[in-house]
């Protein structure tokens, strides 16, 4: 009997080895069409960008080490503190207004109703549409003096209505009434993904228990919600903090520097002036805001289910 | 996550097939949830329309004269219908070539992208060998970094290769995404396994398995991956706007935003561009709405 075992056990060991190298060998071969393209210009470019922004280095010198250099200059500059007080004030504006929204609709839209997936569909096409055709579009609507929302402002009685995009201060309102608009529809599909994988049980027990419509709401929809809620809410931090070409093609950060937001800051310095070193600091700023953000969401989440 | 667009379907073919709602067990109550239902219906076609508003003055402007546009008060119909600004722009700006070059990428990305995705996809779920894991940590964790934090070292390496102002630039760039890797995965992680264990004792090796059984299941995660990665490439703005100099590489997006610097004043004609542009999106989104909503739904990620 050992003597059998063993001899099966060193006929199999030579085997094994070769299937396991044959098995990485096939494994890479899958993965490394897509891999070649991702470590070149994704792979690198993200692990070149953490050190670049230690270099100095510009379109005209060759980089040299700079240390902490670039940290220190972004704390003087002031295109650096507006981009970076306006990106915080439009995640502001942004957050709270597209997830109130996009939940109210996923709410308005689960109903039982033929047709509803029209409805549903149509509210998520802005979504997919052309940034440009959008920006166009709601700089005419935005116009100061005969645009159609400024029109209806009159009409309800307001008199002096806002300059929107023509102004500093109400530019970035503009821009941000039109990225909710633009987004509501997207993480309005999140949320009815959320809805919809709610059992129907749930509500039922609630019903016996004879809870109301509201009760309802508060009791069963929104806590079962919040694993959803919590999704829609980092990706929508996310993208505010990212957020770039709407407001560009928008305003491109004017008038003056009223729109100026972090992203547009980084393309300035660093593709239009050449600052590689010092665009890349902001960069890592940019992202380190992200990922401080991302990860004081999940600590959160993680004490509420506690 | 799929129940929703099982749900949208399924609700379009009970549109069809039961046309009156089923008989209830009073009168009364009948026409009171009648009403409702009226009212409901009401209520969502005007926050449909209050929501599309941007598109229809878009529309409306469109076969309008410039100085037709911005009125007091607003024309939602036109006076007289225009028709020549969509005759004239073709010759205004080079619109048929703008077309041309979105449509170049968006194919060559989107069939790059599916086809390296779902063959890595392969490897990161239904091949295990040792490091896997981690190189898919590697893959999600990039998804997690803003592009505009790597875009710098981008341009610089493509400026070095001699790249910028090429289409093979914004190609290489964008056709080996994360994103479309981390879908499928997702989406093969639901196919069991025995299904490739009884392949390959019917003799096919994992490359036959990829095509023959894998690929043909997952097509609605291909038709979402697909869909996606063409639209984004679509609408994509600051990608063209860094890398293509050149107008006759221009994208629609870019010619329609130099467009409006030139002429600000042509406000219908910009308008009448503009809804060319959406066009090609539109009849694509309709043809496979689901796709997207399920696509978006599964992996809640954009592109």
């Amino acid at each position: 009997m050992t003597t059998l075992t063993q001899r099966a056990s060193v006929t199999r060991r030579p085997t094994s080895r070769s299937l396991r190298r044959r098995r990485i060998l096939v494994g890479w071969s899958f993965i490394l069409p897509n891999f070649l393209g991702f470590a070149l210009f994704t792979l690198i470019p993200v692990i070149a960008a953490f050190v670049l922004a230690f270099m100095h280095w510009d379109a005209y010198n060759p980089p040299t080490w700079a240390g902490i250099d670039n940290f220190v200059r972004l704390v003087g500059d002031s295109n650096f503190h507006v981009a970076f007080t306006n990106t915080v004030l439009y995640a502001l504006g942004h957050v709270p207004l597209t997830l109130a929204l996009s939940l109210g609709l996923a709410l308005l839209l689960n109903q039982k109703l033929k047709g509803i997936a029209f409805f549903r569909v149509a509210i998520f096409f802005p979504y997919i549409t052309s940034l440009v055709a959008i920006a166009i579009v709601w700089n005419m609507l935005f116009d100061p003096i005969n645009g159609p929302i400024n029109q209806f402002l009159h009409m309800i009685g307001i008199a002096n209505a806002p300059g929107w995009t023509a102004s500093t201060g109400w530019a970035l309102p503009a821009v941000i009434i039109t990225s909710v608009w633009r987004d509501m529809g997207y993480y309005m599909v999140l949320f009815l993904a959320g809805l919809q994988a709610i059992p129907s049980e749930y509500y039922e027990a609630a019903e016996v228990d004879g809870a109301g419509r509201w009760q309802k709401f508060w009791n069963v929809t929104l806590p079962s919600l919040r694993p959803t809620t919590f999704l829609v809410l980092v990706l929508l931090s996310v993208s505010s903090f990212k957020v770039f070409d709407l407001i560009f093609v928008m305003t491109q950060g004017g008038p003056g520097r009223a729109t100026l937001v972090l992203s547009q800051l980084i393309y300035q310095d660093g593709i239009l002036n050449g600052q590689f070193g010092y665009s890349s600091a902001i960069s890592l700023v940019l992202f380190l805001i992200v990922l401080v953000v991302t990860v004081f969401q999940f600590k959160i989440q993680q004490r509420r289910e506690r | 996550m799929s129940t929703l667009t099982s749900d949208l379907t399924q609700e379009l073919e009970t549109a069809h097939t039961h046309p009156s709602p089923r008989p209830s067990r009073r009168g009364r109550r009948r026409i009171r949830s009648r009403l409702g239902k009226a009212a409901m219906y009401v209520a969502l076609s005007v926050l449909l329309i209050v929501v599309l508003l941007p598109f229809i003055w878009m529309l409306s402007s469109s076969f309008k004269h410039d100085n037709q546009v911005l009125t007091v008060p607003i024309q939602w119909v036109p006076e007289t219908f225009v028709w020549s600004n969509y005759a004239q722009i073709w010759n205004k700006i080079p619109l048929a070539g703008y077309l041309g070059n979105s449509a170049l990428l968006a194919i060559v990305i989107t069939f790059l992208q599916v086809l390296t995705g779902s063959f890595a996809a392969y490897g990161f779920s239904k091949v295990k060998f040792p490091g896997r894991d981690a190189l898919f940590l590697a893959y999600v964790a990039t998804i997690a970094v803003p592009w505009q934090a790597y875009m710098i070292p981008q341009y610089v390496m493509m400026q070095h290769a001699g790249l910028t102002n090429t289409f093979t630039a914004l190609i290489l760039l964008q056709a080996f995404g994360a994103f479309g890797v981390f879908l499928m995965r997702q989406y093969y992680m639901t196919i069991p396994d025995d299904l490739n264990e009884a392949a390959r004792i019917d003799g096919l090796n994992d490359y036959g398995i990829w095509a023959r059984i894998i690929l043909p299941l997952s097509k609605p995660a291909l038709a979402s991956l697909a869909l996606l990665t063409f639209v984004n490439t679509w609408n994509d703005y600051m990608g063209p706007f860094i890398y293509l100099s050149s107008n006759n590489l221009w994208t629609v997006q870019i010619g329609l935003r130099s467009f409006i610097g030139q002429y600000s004043a042509q406000y219908a004609m910009i308008m009448t561009g503009s809804v060319i542009s959406i066009i090609p999106i539109f009849i694509i989104f309709l043809s496979g709405q689901r796709y997207f909503i399920s696509g978006i739904a599964t992996s809640g990620m954009k592109g």
